[in-house]
């Protein structure tokens, strides 16, 4: 059994094509669809790397980040941020936030696995 | 003897003298070298063209005919001078304040500026002054038939008509000579000094000969007066008193008095000297009237005419020079008059008649100054032209055969009519235009009827019938017996009655009727004139008005300003500090500054209230007004200025407000579209990668993610599809394609086509068949985009196990809407209100739309002329639509 990596983001077919690159390199996927109660999903199992979404329906990922880090004090968890606002402010509130890999869509897929793996390594 | 031709050519050489007196008098004013014109000698010296041709040849006629009764004329003004000066003091002052021009000028002025008192007054002078003028004809043509017959030329003797002609173009030239139309005429004043002069010395040099040349010394000539009748004739008290009323009231009432009197005034304080010199200048004129009288009786043979003794008595001696001396002295009396008098009345006639008429029917003239001086001095020389020969008319209408005294005292008596509406303006408060009017009017119609129209001669202008029968017919009509009172003499009779009747007639009207503002305004300015103007000269008063003048110019220029100003003036001056004496230059230079800032009428008054050399006229108080009016607009305009740029500034932060939102909701609406393109994109690189790879993949596999590329493809075209639609439809660039179709037919498309894939089997839709039978004038393509839009969102967005929608029809009026109501949960009241906007997001779930649908569903909805709003409180989601049956182009 691979690494974990816990994916949540609610557009079904960016979910599916995520689910088959990173399956495809051994990884254990696990998926969720809405910011509700994503950070309550992370702490009751909380996989080697996190990949957020930023528009998510109920949170957006900065607020489920922030959340993660400060208030359950997860600030070792690999965070890897995908946004397909690609303007450069998106990126500074990422990065408060508190993110270790931000990247904007459509990305290739070399380039999303090269990032699961530097996260997981690190 | 002499001539007639030599005498004639005495005259020019008078007349041309006396255009070089006036010419240089005229040049001095002008240059400014006033003081010698000035003196008070030379204003007591004018007020004797009160002593005219009657006076000067008449008195001695009257002193024959009715012994010293001729004292009464003379009596008249020295009382006036010397005991009612304070009335004259008043008229000079009111004149100047008011800058009045005639007397005519100052009854209407005083009565609210009324035209029709100033017509009326300037009718009365007029009439009132014709016989006057005869008179002069008369004795200047007397004259010359003296020398003619004397020199046996006679029958070469010249008719008045040429005296009168030679008179009036004197007048024309002499009173109009120049441009300035001003109505201050130094030649003349100076040229009529002189002319006093001139038949003082006459007559004086005619008396000392009777006296001492033909009566043997003062003695023998007393002895002879007790002797004759002249001395012996008794005073008639009543008759007295009439005649010296009459005398001082012409004398306050004259036009020509008025003239040289007010108009010419320069000074008040020349009264102080007047008050005493004119009364001693009437003695000496009056001194030797009886001697000569007397000695001509003696001397003349019975049945010559006693007007002429000064004449005649020197040339039954032989002293041609002595008569030609004396005959200019009655020249000058009578010229003198004729010039003052013919000012006085053109000037009236031209500025109440002539003036209002032409400016009535030239309603644009009057913007050219030159041109109305050119009107005004024309109005005047006809006027004068016109008196002239209204006089001469009378001349002859009368035959020229009353004595002198006569005609004079009908005119008086005329004249005398303004003297209880000029007392009464000038010292009551309450007397009233319609009081003015009446006694006026009474008054005139009176003198006109018993005394004025007989005066010509019985059957002249009233016919003997009237005289001795009374006017109708009615006994106590009779011009000289009215009310049935006989036995007094016409004039007396008149008198009596036209002062009476005018008096009561003026107060009884004033008291019944009231006077308009103006009228109240004038007559307080009027009444209390002494205590609007102070001090006489106190433009040269002390140190105490620099104060206030300072203090004011302090209030109106600013306190350093006005300090240096003042500084200034003071060091120019030579005085120690910082007052300035407030000298006449002075206070022109401060009024100038001052108008700068308040304007001129309004410096003016304000200097004129504090020096108080005169009170603030209602001419001072309109032009006051009128400029208070211009800066109220001046300001209300600036305030106008203020609140447009306030507003602009408004409309700018609003409008800066709106560009800001319109930033926000630009970036935001990138930021939106963005990530609706990424997102169809992602999912399309990532399996375009998968695919490009190959690997291991299933056929299973392989056609699905082909297939999710498509779908991802085909949202991409939508959602730009969608994006260029808003566009156009919000730039308003859409054409709209209008049909006729039936609202039923249009719903038919939109069911069939929303629900033609196979998930549409899902959604059962009620309709209400009963009501769509609606025949509607719109696009009907558009109208069904919305529909189709509407019914897919239900199919895409209803949470029911059993997805109902029910699509209801109403109609009210030209208005039919459609309700589209589902049985799901509906939308949370927050996202209500934001659903029609773009990209707006109202579930969680993903149903592939962009969020652009609603966004559009409203613009078409607006280019339809109708609208779409949420309906609350309904089971599920519901929308309505509403749009009018017929869209009128016009409702684009």
């Amino acid at each position: 059994m691979g690494k974990r990596v816990l994916l949540i983001e609610d557009e079904p077919n960016i979910i599916e094509a995520i689910s088959f690159i990173l399956s495809r390199d051994g990884w254990t996927v696990e998926t969720h669809a809405n910011g509700h109660d994503a950070v309550d999903v992370v702490q009751g199992n909380l996989p080697d790397v996190l990949i957020l979404d930023v528009m998510l329906p109920g949170k957006s990922g900065y607020d489920i980040l922030r959340e993660l880090r400060e208030s359950h004090g997860r600030s070792e968890l690999p965070v890897l941020m995908l946004t397909a606002r690609g303007q450069s402010k998106d990126r500074d509130l990422a990065e408060r936030a508190g993110v270790n890999r931000f990247m904007t869509k459509p990305f290739s897929n070399a380039e999303m696995l090269d990032a699961v793996r530097d996260l997981s390594e690190a | 003897m002499i001539a007639l031709n030599a005498l004639v050519a005495i005259c020019l050489c008078y007349v041309t003298f006396l255009f070089a007196v006036a010419f240089v008098a005229e040049r001095a004013a002008r240059r400014g070298q006033v003081g010698w014109l000035r003196s008070p000698l030379v204003y007591t010296l004018s007020l004797s063209i009160y002593c005219t041709g009657w006076t000067f040849y008449g008195a001695v006629g009257y002193a024959a005919r009715s012994g010293l009764e001729y004292i009464t004329i003379y009596l008249g003004p020295s009382l006036v001078m010397l005991g009612w000066w304070w009335v004259v003091r008043k008229m000079v002052r009111i004149g100047r304040t008011q800058r009045l021009t005639s007397i005519a000028d100052l009854i209407s002025s005083r009565f609210g500026k009324s035209n029709l008192l100033a017509i009326g007054v300037t009718i009365l002078a007029v009439i009132g002054t014709t016989p006057y003028i005869a008179l002069q004809l008369q004795s200047v043509t007397l004259s010359f038939d003296v020398f003619a017959r004397a020199s046996g030329e006679a029958e070469q003797l010249p008719s008045a008509i040429w005296v009168a002609i030679g008179l009036a173009l004197f007048t024309v030239i002499f009173g109009t000579r120049n441009l300035d139309v001003n109505e201050r005429h130094h030649g003349v004043v100076m040229a009529i000094a002189v002319e006093a002069v001139v038949k003082l010395f006459a007559l004086v040099a005619v008396g000392l000969f009777v006296v001492w040349g033909i009566g043997g010394g003062l003695g023998a000539t007393l002895d002879k007066i007790d002797q004759s009748e002249i001395g012996a004739w008794q005073v008639e008290g009543g008759r007295w008193a009439g005649l010296m009323l009459l005398s001082a009231a012409a004398f306050l009432c004259l036009p020509r008095m008025f003239q040289v009197m007010v108009v010419e005034n320069d000074d008040e304080s020349h009264l102080r000297t007047a008050s005493w010199a004119f009364p001693t200048y009437l003695i000496c004129m009056s001194l030797f009237v009886v001697p000569i009288a007397v000695v001509g009786l003696d001397l003349m043979p019975a049945g010559s005419n006693p007007d002429l003794f000064v004449l005649t008595v020197p040339l039954s001696q032989g002293r041609e020079g002595l008569a030609i001396l004396s005959f200019l002295g009655g020249f000058s009396s009578a010229t003198s008059m004729v010039i003052v008098a013919a000012i006085a009345l053109s000037t009236m006639v031209s500025n109440h008649i002539v003036m209002p008429i032409w400016l009535r029917f030239t309603n644009d003239g009057a913007t050219v100054s030159g041109d109305v001086r050119n009107v005004v001095l024309l109005a005047r020389r006809l006027s004068i032209v016109g008196v002239v020969m209204l006089g001469y008319l009378y001349y002859r209408l009368s035959g020229g055969g009353n004595a002198l005294a006569a005609i004079g005292l009908v005119s008086f008596t005329g004249v005398a009519q303004v003297l209880p509406v000029v007392l009464g303006g000038l010292f009551w408060r309450g007397a009233t235009r319609v009081g003015a009017f009446a006694g006026l009017t009474i008054g005139f119609c009176i003198w006109l009827f018993t005394l004025f129209l007989p005066s010509v001669g019985p059957g002249v202008l009233i016919s003997t019938t009237v005289m001795d029968q009374g006017f109708f017919g009615l006994s106590w009509l009779r011009p000289q017996a009215l009310f049935g009172i006989e036995g007094l003499d016409p004039l007396m009779h008149t008198l009596l009655w036209s002062l009476s009747l005018n008096t009561v007639a003026f107060f009884a009207f004033s008291l019944i009727s009231f006077p308009t503002p103006l009228e109240r305004l004038q007559g307080a300015q009027f009444v209390n004139i002494f205590q609007h103007s102070s001090g006489v000269r106190s433009w040269s008063a002390g140190v105490a008005q620099s104060e206030d003048l300072m203090i004011m110019a302090q209030r109106i220029l600013g306190a350093r300003e006005a300090q240096a100003l003042f500084s200034r003036a003071a060091q120019k001056q030579g005085v120690s500090g910082n007052l300035p004496e407030p000298t006449p230059g002075f206070l022109e230079l401060l009024e100038r500054e001052l108008s700068g800032s308040v304007g001129a009428a309004t410096a003016h008054a304000m200097i004129g209230q504090i020096v108080g050399g005169m009170s603030v006229s209602v001419q001072d108080l309109m032009a006051v007004a009128d400029e208070s009016a211009q800066l109220m607009e001046y300001s209300a305009r600036l305030k106008e200025q203020s609140d447009e740029l306030s507003r602009a500034a408004r409309q700018l932060r609003e409008a800066n407000q709106k560009l800001t939102r319109i930033s926000v909701q630009k970036d935001a609406f990138l930021s939106q579209i963005s990530h609706e393109l990424r997102t169809p994109m992602t999912s399309i690189r990532a399996f375009s990668e998968i695919l490009r790879d190959g690997g291991q993949l299933t056929e299973a596999e392989q056609t699905k993610y082909a297939s999710i590329i498509h779908d991802e493809a085909i949202r991409l075209t939508r959602l730009l599809d969608d994006l260029l639609d808003l566009s156009v439809l919000e730039n308003g660039q859409v054409s709209l394609n209008l049909r006729h179709d039936s609202l039923r037919d249009l719903l038919d498309r939109a069911v069939s086509s929303a629900l033609a894939d196979e998930e549409g089997a899902g959604l059962r839709i009620r309709r209400d068949a009963g009501h769509e039978d609606v025949p509607i004038y719109t696009d009907p393509d558009r109208l069904t985009q919305v529909f189709i839009n509407l019914i897919a969102n239900a199919k895409k967005y209803c949470e029911a196990a059993h997805p109902e929608l029910e699509i209801r029809v109403g109609r009210r009026g030209d208005w039919v809407f459609v309700d589209f109501v589902d049985n799901g949960l509906g939308i949370s009241p927050e996202a209500q209100d934001v659903i029609f906007e773009k990209f707006a997001r109202v579930s969680d779930q993903k149903a592939g739309g962009a969020g652009l649908g609603l966004a559009i569903c409203r613009q078409i909805m607006t280019r339809l002329g109708g609208g779409i709003t949420y309906l609350k409180g309904e089971r599920g989601a519901a929308f309505r639509i509403e749009l009018p049956t017929h869209l009128s182009m016009a409702a684009q």
